[in-house]
This record gives C-alpha cells, structure tokens and sequence, in this order.
C-alpha cells in the first residue's frame, strides 16, 4: 500500500488551473520533495491530501483512505504543517504543544519518545511564548506539534520558508531521523538546495508535476555542459551574454551566471566574444548541474528532458 | 470531552493574555453604563422658558415670578401667539414653554380646573423629561401658595407635552438600551475576531484537519465568551441598581434567562459573520458597522422607534437588539410577567435557531 497515491488529480480557481492531471505515488517512509516556485499549485495539493479541500476532477488516497469518503479515518493518521504556520503567539512553547496533543486525543508523555529528539532542543524555552522564539525554535515547535499524535503520513508545506540557514539544515536532519522511524514525509519547498535530501523529488509548475526521480536521477539527466560564467562588471554581463549568438540560455546564479551553449559555441570562443565587449577578468568554468539548474532548464524548454 | 475543554482552557489563555482587550470587555460596560448614567444627561439649570398667557391675571403672574425665582428657570420672552411656539423651539435658545389657558385666575376659582401646558423639545427625551419633572415641582408648590391665599382652591392640572417625542421616554431607559449594544459587540465582534484570527495564523487548517468535529471547535470558541458576558450582565445589573438606582421591577430570573438567550444570538451572529470574513479586520469592520450601527440607530437605544420614518421601523425589525431592548425594558421597568414579553422571546429564539442552522451549515468540515 503506498502512503500516498493521486490519479488525474485537478482543481481550478475560476479560470486559473491550480492543479492539473497531477498523479503520483509516495512509498511508505520515504520523504518526497514537491519543488517549484509560488504559484505552482503545491499548497492545493497538500490540502486536498489533507481532505481541507475537495479536487474537481480525480482520485487520492492517504495510507489506502480515499481522501473524500475517509476523510475522518485520514484526519487521525496524519500530521500536517500549512504553509506560514505560526501557531498561537500568545501560548507558550509547552501550552502549545499540549494543546496539540489534547486536540488529537492523546498526551505529550504518551508520545514524547518521537518527539524528543527534536523537543530537547527547545524544552529549555518551554515557558516561553511560542511568539518570542526565533524563526527556527518556532518551525520545531511546530513540527512536535504535528508529530505529537504519531501520525503514519506527515505534510509540510514550505516548513523551511524565513527559516535561516543552520535551522533549515537541522530541520532537514530531524526529517531523515523521522523517516528512519518509518514515518512516510510529503515536503514542499521553493528552495533547490534541500531537494538532494529528498528520497525523490517532483519538479512542479503551473499546476503540473513535469518531472520525477531521484536528486541524483534529475542532475544526471541534465544533456549540456553547463558554464559558470564571472566578468568584472557582472551587471552588464548578463546583457552581453544574451548577445552571444550561440547561447541556449543563461541565468543568474548565486554569484555567477549560469550558462548553456548551443553545439556550436565553446567557452573559449564565448570568452573571446565577451572581450570583444571590453570585458575584463573573465571566468569561464565547467560545474556540474544542480536541481535547480535542471529546474530552469525544465522550465525554458519542456521538450527537452 | 477532554480536547474540548482544553480547547476552552486555550480560549481563556488568549483573552487573559491579552491585557487590553479584556480591559475593554470588562471595562467598557461599566464606563457606558457611567457615561449614558451622567454625564448623558444633563443638569437643568437656568433653562430659557418661554411663557404664552393670555390671562395675564394674579395667579399666572405669581407663577412666572416663583419659575424666575429657581434656579432652573430664566423667563427669557414672552410669546404673543401660540403659533410662536414651534419657531422658538427651533432657534433652540427656549427649553421649555408655558401656555396658560384664558381665564387661568377665573379657570381656577370657578371650576377649580385650571390647565396649564409645559411644552419641551423631546427630541432630547432625557433633558425634557427633567425639565417637566422639575417645572411640575415648581407648579406643585405655586398650587399650595395659592390655595393657601384661600382665595382659590382648585387645582392646577399640568398637561404635558414633548413635541417629536410624544411617548416622553424615561431617563433610565437607557439601562436596557446599554445592555443590547454591550452584549452584542462583545458577543458577535469577539467570536468573530477569534474565530478569524484562527484562519489568519494558519492554525485553523491544523484544527480541520485535527480528528475534532467542527460543533467542537464552535462551541469552544464560543463557551469564554458566553462566560464573559454573563459576568458584564452582572456588572450592568448591579450598576444599574446600585449606582444609577433604576430598579429592576420585573422579575430578575426572566431578565437573566432573556439576556441569556439574547447573548446566545449574538455569539451565532459572530459566529456567521466568521464563516464569511477571512481577516480579523474585516470581521471588526462587519461587526462593528454591520452590527454597531443598527444597533446605536435601529434598536430605540438612542432614537424611540414609534417616532420614525415607518420604512426604518419595518427594517429595525430585523435588528436584534430592538427586540432584546423592548422585552428587557417590559421587564426590567414595567415590571411585566413573561406573557407581556412573549413575543419579543419568540422573536429572538426564532432569529437565533435560524442564525445557528445557517452558520452550522456554512461552517465547512473543509477550508472555502
């Protein structure tokens, strides 16, 4: 039985196709990662799964419950984390959890054992108001409460979204650690450095999953050498890189454009062209693709992967 | 049970934590209930009266000379035909009116009948009331003086009239009037706002999709409320009988069980008005224009309702509070049984069992 299965599954707001024939599988205990940017119709699929909302058009089932008939059965098995959660300000860190626990029929002692790698980390702070944490305390807070009831499927909706850097990374590692213990885990995230975490990771925009494997699946398949280009004026650069004749596409990367070339053009001649431009201290590197590259590639030519 | 009333505990957390608005909550009734007791209504001092007497004998000079004498009074003009009257009340310098009857002297010595008309601006019922009550004192006294000259010794009947407001609604009716408008804010705006304040931070989401039913989470958010404001019932009834001595006549347990379900149609009210609103701004701005305003102009809390255009009487129907304010006036100042207030209850309980089965309906087991 797969933890979460969806067939043809669409939703419309008015004209905008929110979701559009999406259909996929999650494994049971595996973490799969939903990347694309806002818009693209994540937070409807995470609330249809999480029966808040019903699909026009399609079926979905949760640990084998249909999502519309079952939805009482499937609102005890799963924890669900919406997007820009911000539980209750005024409640402290301990209040709130309880408050949780109670919600779901059960006790922070009768599950603490889950939990408790994670709460460790912020019990010293458990007088305090969940509105006084930082923005990575509050989004482990958040995820106790949504583990406290030992659920079998876990929803997170952007968990990571303002959450700085180090927390993010730690927030990922409590992720494997959970999936360790068998709890299967739907995550979505604009940011393309945590994909690779991801068991398997659905590439998605404008309502449409374009493409799904593995992290190493999707870099692997990328078809070009991609270039890491810098130049000293980076500002104009990116002008007179579209200028180039033989360029497939570029974008700005970090702090350097990312470039692909069409078969006839090399980086030495592409080097030479930007001095022609007056130029000056220009690199020109090969790298090795990451998701996010093959996310834009994705999105420039559909045809292509 | 047990995720219920943690569910209440919760509510209770919000509203105590947050110091000011339960200062308002708590507050606010007790400062209504001063600010409409008095400073409302206003002291009658040296009020402009305006005299017609076409007797111009003894006995009505003597009753000019003993007004002019208080402190209330000041003569300021004496009218030559009753057709003045209005244009006086107009300029708004004159607060009361005499009219003698012709023959007033001989009126009294003959029939022992003699009329006397105070005529006052009731669009401003409170101020005028005082002014007739104190203007019938002074006349009171005028009688005795005059029956003791043992020249007469009939009775001056003074005859009442408030222009624009002839019913002369009483000072106190207020206390009633207060009651609706509290109830209602606190009731409908409150649950509104923290129902709504619910689906701002996203936590709303969780609780849908939490294995607690949707009848649950209602009366949760409803319960601290419910408690609140039968704790400012309390206050308004005590200060009201304490402080501002209205009296409650009628019986107090019809009071309480009347207000009760009346607090009970408000929190549907709020609870409605979350089902359709998705930010607290929103709910405060329906609450308090949608509600507030009816209730301030439509329910007889300020403006008597026998006294309007008849289309706003058909529409303050439809005003909750008007129904509330009209049976806790039979009740708390006339002193009436529950048969006289009837249909009023009937009213209200029709209106809250249609304002619960539509907000039941339209509060989703799913989010829109």
């Amino acid at each position: 039985m797969k933890a979460i299965y969806t067939e043809q599954l669409s939703k419309a707001y008015g004209r905008v196709q929110a979701l559009d024939a999406v259909s996929f599988e999650v494994e049971p205990g595996e973490i799969y990662g939903i990347i694309g940017p806002d818009g693209a119709g994540k937070t409807t699929l995470f609330r249809i799964l999480t029966t808040l909302m019903l699909a026009d058009r399609g079926k979905a089932a949760v640990e084998g419950l249909d999502v519309v008939k079952d939805f009482k059965a499937i609102r005890r098995i799963i924890g669900y984390m919406p997007g820009h959660f911000s539980l209750y300000q005024d409640l402290t860190v301990e209040e709130n959890l309880r408050f949780f626990a109670t919600v779901f029929g059960t006790t922070i002692e009768a599950n603490y054992r889950l939990i408790e790698d994670i709460y460790r980390q912020i019990e010293p702070f458990r007088q305090r108001r969940a509105g006084k944490l930082s923005g990575g305390m509050k989004q482990k807070l958040a995820l106790c409460c949504a583990l406290i009831h030992q659920p079998k499927v876990l929803f997170l909706d952007e968990p990571t979204t303002g959450v700085d850097p180090v927390s993010r990374k730690e927030f990922w590692e409590m992720l494997v650690r959970l999936k360790a213990q068998g709890i299967s885990i739907l995550v979505s995230t604009p940011y393309m450095d945590e994909a690779k975490l991801c068991d398997r990771i659905a590439l998605m925009q404008g309502g449409r999953f374009l493409r799904v494997d593995t992290p190493p699946g999707i870099v692997g398949s990328f078809p070009y050498p991609l270039w890491a280009v810098q130049s000293k004026d980076m500002h104009r650069l990116l002008s007179d890189l579209r200028g180039y004749p033989h360029l497939r596409s570029s974008y700005s990367f970090g702090e350097s454009y990312h470039v692909v070339l069409k078969p006839e053009g090399t980086p030495g001649d592409l080097k030479e062209y930007l001095s022609g431009e007056g130029h000056k201290e220009i690199e020109v590197g090969q790298i090795i693709p990451t998701v996010e590259d093959c996310f834009m590639l994705m999105l420039n030519e559909k045809e292509v992967l | 049970m047990r995720p219920f009333f943690s569910f209440v505990q919760k509510e209770f957390f919000h509203i105590f934590r947050d110091k000011r608005t339960m200062l308002i909550l708590l507050g606010m009734p007790i400062i209504q209930m001063l600010l409409f007791g008095f400073a409302i209504s206003t002291e009658v001092k040296n009020t402009k009266v305006a005299v017609f007497d076409p007797s111009k004998d003894a006995s009505t000079r003597l009753i000019k000379e003993r007004l002019q004498a208080s402190n209330y009074f000041d003569l300021a003009e004496e009218l030559t035909d009753p057709g003045q009257i209005n244009d006086v009340f107009k300029d708004g310098n004159i607060g009361l009116v005499v009219v003698f009857s012709e023959g007033f002297a001989s009126d009294l010595r003959h029939t022992g009948d003699a009329s006397i008309q105070l005529i006052t601006d009731g669009t401003d019922p409170n101020q005028a009331s005082l002014i007739t009550a104190y203007a019938t004192g002074i006349l009171t006294a005028c009688q005795q003086e005059l029956a003791g000259m043992a020249e007469v010794s009939g009775r001056i009947v003074p005859e009442l009239k408030m222009l624009y407001n002839p019913q002369g609604e009483s000072a106190y009716n207020f206390v009633p009037g207060v009651m609706g408008m509290i109830l209602m804010l606190i009731c409908a705006m409150m649950t509104s706002i923290a129902i709504v304040r619910e689906k701002e931070t996203g936590t709303m989401e969780i609780l849908l999709a939490s294995p607690m039913r949707p009848i649950q989470i209602i009366l949760a958010k409803m319960a601290p409320y419910f408690v609140l404001s039968a704790v400012n019932l309390a206050t308004i009834l005590l200060l009201s009988a304490f402080v501002l001595h209205v009296p409650i006549v009628g019986n107090l347990g019809l009071l309480v069980a009347v207000s009760l379900l009346f607090i009970f149609l408000a929190l549907s009210l709020g609870l409605l008005i979350s089902n359709v609103v998705n930010s607290q701004m929103a709910a405060m701005l329906v609450s308090g224009m949608g509600l507030m305003m009816p209730v301030m102009l439509l329910s007889g809390l300020i403006f008597p309702i026998e006294s309007m255009p008849e289309i706003l009487q058909w529409i303050s129907a439809i005003v909750p509070a008007r129904w509330f304010i009209a049976a806790v006036r039979k009740i708390m100042i006339q002193g009436v049984e529950f048969h006289a207030v009837a249909k009023e209850v009937g009213i209200l309980a029709l209106m809250t069992g249609l304002l619960i089965a539509v907000s039941l309906k339209n509060f989703k087991t799913r989010l829109s």
